[in-house]
């Protein structure tokens, strides 16, 4: 098998993933998104330096994957979580992982107050629009008329109220250092994530606020749906509603 | 000679922490224990000793702030009021599954609900029994004068690390408010070593520390459960803590902790004066309950009367510590009703007719 | 030796901060005191009052519901503290606003007019004219250690008020009368 060699790879896991095998369903966009956020901390060499935070959700197994310290917070309360920890040691680099259930449903207060203190963490903020671990139930980002197991006829707003679009309050807010919203659909989105990733922890070092990413991604098993066909329903119509983009980067509003 | 000072108990707390070499302090405002974020905010510790002073934007943060301080192997601190310390049960129910050490005051107000701000003791099965959902303990300290508030802050964080286990302060409104001279505890430094378990930044030298509550395998969680359970039993082995006045030959004994006890011991002064044989027994830890203590303290009484700003909590330890053999009545005022010397006398003397 | 006082006003007439200055002036003469105060929301104009212990044994019970000295500075706080003296004890009061006055025949009873007094200088000097009063018809406090007390109180910024303080207690001991004999 002379084709496995150092100049012919082309992707490996990161060494920080510990092998166990991921807990998503298959076509998740959770996976891709929790393998580039521990190919950032190898390639920074921040691994001693780095403590997670998995919330309540479909990433609460966090710490399975990560060969790193992970605490396990309370839903809705991560950002708090990294706050106290961070506050105690701040030369380290501390990130939260977050569905949309987690960060801006029950935790929207801590969220808010987190982002507007200017905590010096890194958010990461996974928005599929539903609640994947429950069984498919809506989320505060469901967007109007969408079907969920708790909204079988799709959102109505009038009843139900408007998908919450989080990150563009968090941009607005003072303590906001870097906010944007990212993808993970095709390789070239993922690239982005990864880049949008890097620099959520490269601004630790600069302690000048938070910053904040979301990544849109698809939930096909709770959109009853393949793979491919709840990438594209993704595109089509969760998109208009969470358009991809920088929305402040060093602290200053691009939108 | 330690240095003496005219304080609140919510003043002496907050200048304990400090000198108890704590870490961090997050807390929220809540009458009538905010003396102690304006005492620390005003301190400013963070320039002296370098311990944090944070205002969280709930008492719900504040102790998941804690939680993430506390993961770190820190000395960690919050307090609030009986309200607010409703909305931290589930916080505290996650630190005690995380086996995390810290210390929370509680200085009670009357409920339920929003209550009053005036003081009670009515938070004594919330506080004993664990408070939130779970099967877990906290260690509860009862302090009775300024003095015990600035002497348990150090206590309570040795016994949290000692068992890794979250340590209650529980006081009241009487003794947050009021004002007594205090030897104010040495200085300590803070925390230096890093515990193994913490999540501090995985070295090459360990392995990765995880800090969480949960296990999706129900036999692994049952293990879990059965090694808290014998880490609370041990408590109730080792960290009885209690005071025994006037017991020995005493007929009729007030049991009472906190201002309670403050107020009894008054009552049992004056029933002394009247030629009642009255005592006192005072439990400082209301868990682990000091329950042979006052079994030996009670062997010569006729009855006991369990003493406390609620309708009846206490006794209920009372009555399990003497199994039942001997009287057990309850008096208190109670939803912020504090009773008076006079009035516990009164109690006392019923046992007579 | 044992004594148990409340001082009893409106919230902004000093009671709180009256107070603390005798009980800081007992510890000043190793005495063991407490302090507890009703708290609540006492707004200027809401009913405050304070439990002032002094004694030489450890301090038992911080709340009581009978007291030798009643400080007495509002009609509310007459009409509940008069009763609660303990006979033989003493009752101080400013007559200012008070339409009954107080009735026991077996307490001493003193009046300080510090209201009128304070209002002729600097009104902020009520209380410790009122505090003039207690020590002359009460005089457990050596007068060093009273002031050593305010000293420990007040704010070091305020230690220019010293002077101004301490003239205000001497003007109170000069003031208060005896109202009746018991």
């Amino acid at each position: 098998m002379e084709i496995i060699s150092k100049e012919n790879l082309v992707y490996r896991p990161s060494e920080l993933l510990t092998g166990a095998t991921f807990n998503f369903c298959p076509g998740c966009g959770h996976g891709t998104v929790v393998r580039l956020v521990m190919e950032v901390v190898e390639e920074m060499g921040i691994q001693s330096e780095t403590i997670g935070i998995s919330p309540v959700g479909c990433s609460v197994l966090l710490y399975d994957f990560y060969n790193i310290d992970v605490i396990q917070a309370a839903h809705g309360r991560a950002t708090a979580v990294a706050t106290g920890i961070k506050r105690v040691l701040p030369e380290k680099y501390v990130f939260t992982y977050q569905g949309d259930g987690d960060l801006a449903a029950i935790g929207t207060g801590e969220t808010i107050h987190t982002c507007n203190r200017g905590e010096n963490i890194a958010v990461i903020f996974i928005n599929n629009g539903i609640y994947g671990m429950t069984g498919g139930q809506m989320a505060p980002t469901t967007i109007p008329e969408m079907k969920t197991s708790t909204s079988p006829r799709g959102r109505n707003t009038d009843t139900m109220g408007y998908n919450l679009s989080i990150t563009e309050m968090i941009a607005r807010l003072e303590g906001a250092y870097y906010v944007t919203r990212q993808a993970v659909h095709n390789s070239a989105a993922v690239r982005k994530t990864k880049r949008a990733i890097r620099m959520a922890f490269e601004n630790q070092k600069l302690n000048k606020g938070t910053s904040f990413i979301e990544v849109v991604s698809s939930c096909n098993s709770g959109y009853k749906m393949t793979p491919l066909q709840a990438n594209r329903w993704m595109e089509e119509n969760m998109f208009p509603y969470y358009p991809l983009g920088d929305m402040k980067v060093n602290g200053v509003l691009k939108v | 000679m330690k240095e003496l000072r005219l304080m609140k108990g919510n003043e002496a707390i907050a200048e304990a922490a400090i000198r108890a070499g704590a870490d961090a302090y997050f807390g929220y405002p809540i009458t009538p224990q905010s003396e102690i974020l304006e005492y620390l905010a005003d301190q400013n510790p963070v320039e002296t000793t370098g311990m944090v002073v944070l205002q969280a934007e709930s008492e719900v943060a504040a102790i998941n702030m804690v939680y993430g301080a506390a993961s770190a192997g820190r000395r960690v601190m919050t307090s609030s009021s009986s309200p607010g310390i409703s909305l931290m049960t589930e916080g505290i129910s996650y630190l005690a599954g995380a086996e995390l050490p810290c210390v929370i005051v509680n200085v009670a107000r009357g409920g339920p609900g929003l209550g009053t701000i005036q003081p009670s003791q009515a938070d004594y099965f919330q506080s004993t029994r664990g408070g939130g959902h779970g099967d877990y303990r906290l260690l509860v300290l009862a302090p009775a004068s300024v003095q015990e508030m600035a002497d348990f802050v150090a206590l309570g964080f040795d016994l949290a690390f000692k068992y890794r286990n979250p340590v209650l302060i529980l006081s009241d409104g009487v003794i947050g408010q009021m004002m007594e001279k205090v030897e104010l505890p040495e200085f300590r430094p803070r925390r230096k070593e890093n515990e193994s378990w913490a999540t501090t930044g995985k070295t090459p030298g360990r392995e990765r520390n995880i800090i969480t509550s949960l296990n999706l395998d129900a036999c692994i969680h049952e293990q879990h459960n059965i090694k808290l359970q014998a880490k609370y039993r041990r408590m109730e082995e080792e960290e009885t803590r209690c005071e025994a006045i006037l017991c020995d030959d005493a007929e009729y004994i007030a049991v009472a902790y906190g201002a309670s006890a403050r107020i009894s011991r008054k009552a049992v002064e004056q029933a002394r004066e009247q030629g009642i044989r009255a005592g006192l027994f005072r439990p400082v830890t209301l868990f682990p309950f000091p329950a042979r203590e006052l079994k030996t303290a009670a062997k010569n009484a006729k009855g006991l009367l369990s003493v406390e700003m609620s309708a009846g909590q206490m006794i209920e330890d009372v009555r399990l510590a003497v199994d039942c053999r001997i009287p057990v009545k309850h008096f208190g005022r109670y939803g912020g009703v504090v009773h008076a010397p006079g009035e516990v006398l009164e109690a006392i003397k019923t046992f007579q007719v | 030796m044992t004594e148990e006082i409340i001082i009893a006003g409106f919230g902004g007439q000093g009671v709180l901060s009256m107070g603390k200055i005798l009980a800081y002036s007992g510890i000043m003469q190793g005495m063991e005191v407490s302090w507890m105060p009703s708290y609540g929301p006492e707004m200027r104009g809401g009913t405050a009052n304070v439990t002032v212990i002094l004694s030489d044994k450890p301090v038992s019970s911080p709340v009581l519901n009978h007291y030798d000295t009643a400080i007495i500075l509002n009609q509310q706080s007459m009409d509940k503290f008069e009763p609660m003296v303990k006979p033989g004890g003493i009752l101080l009061y400013d007559n200012n606003g008070i339409t009954r006055h107080p009735e026991r025949a077996d307490i001493a009873i003193y009046c300080v007019e510090a209201a009128v007094e304070a209002a002729k200088t600097d009104p902020r000097i009520f209380n410790m004219i009122v505090l003039g009063g207690y020590l002359a018809v009460r005089p457990i406090l050596k007068l060093e250690n009273v002031a050593a007390g305010l000293r420990k109180t007040l704010p070091e910024r305020h230690h220019q008020l010293i002077p101004l303080n301490r003239q205000a207690i001497s003007t109170g001991m000069e003031l208060v009368k005896e109202v009746n004999k018991k």
